[in-house]
């Protein structure tokens, strides 16, 4: 069995913006049912100890946490690469100081677009446009590495050249161009959300145009492709999550598959969580595989897609990613599309 | 001429794996023996010639061999976003 080399804490689900393709749950995690500062410390020496070199402190909103200034540090102190995901608009100076001090490594900031109005419809909050044009100053100004990330679909990838010059305007040294993945909010909101197939060779065009003037990472959406993408070498082989309430997972999407039980950091250790926990077990290798994935060449390139969009589309976690145009359920791609048209949100919200 | 990493990016060591890692943002690569004995001495203050000088004298080889060596290294780092 493989270690891990990266752990996602997932630090809270509470977040200022209410973008309609957040990967968290559709069920949130409420504040006080969040783990401690001292449970996060834990987790994260147990995460070193069992291979991870690298965190990354996400939500929901990472600075909406109180204590995000020590979970840094404690991270820092694990022996951890630290990557702060967040959306820019609780960053002041002062916040940022004390993070570079607490030994944070790379801020990773989002932008819904790169006009402002549909940067904050999307995004759904007024105003936060102009604090993460700041916040990405105050990053430069700190002497970190910053990376733009920008999820594109249907309603901003007219804005992706404006994208890739505000991305360098505001001094990032990479950008992440990430169709969305539709799973939970984005799949409720998919209709608005997925691109037509002239946007998405538009995009890529785009993409490897600009290549040479930035480090350009881009995620391609599978909704028009005929093999399914990779997941990240295989469940439970190189990647784990730790949700707000201490939930492990094997994926960042995992709570999307409704039935599948997960260990808890709260009465497991993180090493047995992902040594024996059936939920890790349940999809590593390939025993599990169903034709037509079973025997094909790319069983252990693409480990037959993802789990949590094989729920989603099919029902069963344990089927071929639909996304494979060798699946019996290729088809419902092709009617996802078909009536994608609509143009409105649902906003992400506690219920 | 003074390498210094990128900002962001250090060298790790991975204990678990037992082995060193360049960890950079979003990014992690693992040197090989020669990189490595390169990357060990960028501190931000030694120039190249004194890395050339080091190692040159660690290793007991011709100079001019292991400046060859280095040059193409930190060409290499260079162009992977490692070291400035
Ligand atoms: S059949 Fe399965 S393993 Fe083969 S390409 Fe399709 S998803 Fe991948
Ligand atoms: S199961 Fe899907 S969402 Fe989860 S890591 Fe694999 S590809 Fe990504």
């Amino acid at each position: 069995m493989n270690a891990p080399l990266a752990l996602l804490a997932e630090l809270t689900h509470r977040c200022p913006l209410r973008c309609p393709y957040c990967s968290n749950p559709a069920e949130l995690t409420r504040a006080s049912a969040e783990l401690t500062t001292a449970e996060w410390s834990r987790v994260f020496t147990e995460a070193a100890a069992l291979g991870c070199l690298q965190t990354h402190l996400s939500g929901g909103e990472p600075t909406a946490r109180r204590d995000i200034v020590d979970i840094t540090a404690a991270a820092h102190q694990a022996g951890l690469y630290t990557n702060l995901i967040t959306a820019g608009v609780l960053l002041d100076a002062a916040l940022l100081s004390r993070l570079t001090a607490a030994g944070l490594d790379h801020v990773q900031l989002s932008v819904q677009d790169a006009d402002t109005t549909n940067a904050e419809n999307i995004g759904g909050m007024p105003g936060a446009h102009a604090r993460k044009r700041t916040a990405a100053q105050l990053v430069r100004e700190a002497g970190l590495p910053l990376t733009i990330n920008a999820v594109v679909h249907r309603q901003n990838l007219h804005n992706l050249q404006a994208i890739i010059d505000l991305a360098r305007a505001w001094g990032a040294a990479r950008l992440e161009v990430a169709h969305v993945q539709y799973y939970g909010w984005a799949l409720a909101n998919r209709d608005a959300l997925l691109p037509t197939r002239a946007q998405l060779d538009e995009a890529t065009r785009i993409v490897n145009a600009a290549r040479g003037e930035l480090r350009i990472d881009y995620v391609v959406p599978d909704y028009h492709a005929h093999r399914p993408k990779p997941c990240m070498g295989g469940w439970g082989s190189r990647f784990l999550a730790v949700a707000p309430n201490g939930d492990v997972l094997p994926c960042h999407a995992a709570q999307s598959i409704t039935g599948m039980v997960f260990p808890n950091i709260r009465d497991t250790s993180l090493h047995d969580a992902w040594h024996h926990a059936p939920a890790f077990n349940r999809f590593r290798g390939t025993a599990w595989m169903p034709a037509p994935c079973q025997g094909c060449e790319r069983a252990e390139i693409d480990w037959g897609g993802c789990r949590c969009q094989a729920f989603a589309l099919t029902g069963d976690a344990a089927n071929t990613d639909p996304a494979c145009a060798l699946s019996p359920h290729h088809a419902v791609l092709a009617d996802a599309l078909e009536k994608a048209a609509t143009n409105t949100f649902r906003y992400r919200e506690f219920s | 001429m003074t390498p210094r990493f990128a900002p962001g990016v250090r060298l790790h060591h991975d204990h678990a794996r037992d082995r060193w890692v360049v960890m950079a943002p979003e990014r992690m690569f693992v040197p090989d023996d020669i990189a490595l004995e390169v990357l060990r001495l960028i501190d931000g203050t030694r120039d190249t010639a004194t890395i050339i000088d080091q190692l040159a004298e660690k290793f007991a080889a011709p100079r001019d061999i292991i400046a060859t060596d280095v040059t193409a290294m930190l060409a290499d780092l260079r162009s992977r976003g490692a070291i400035q």
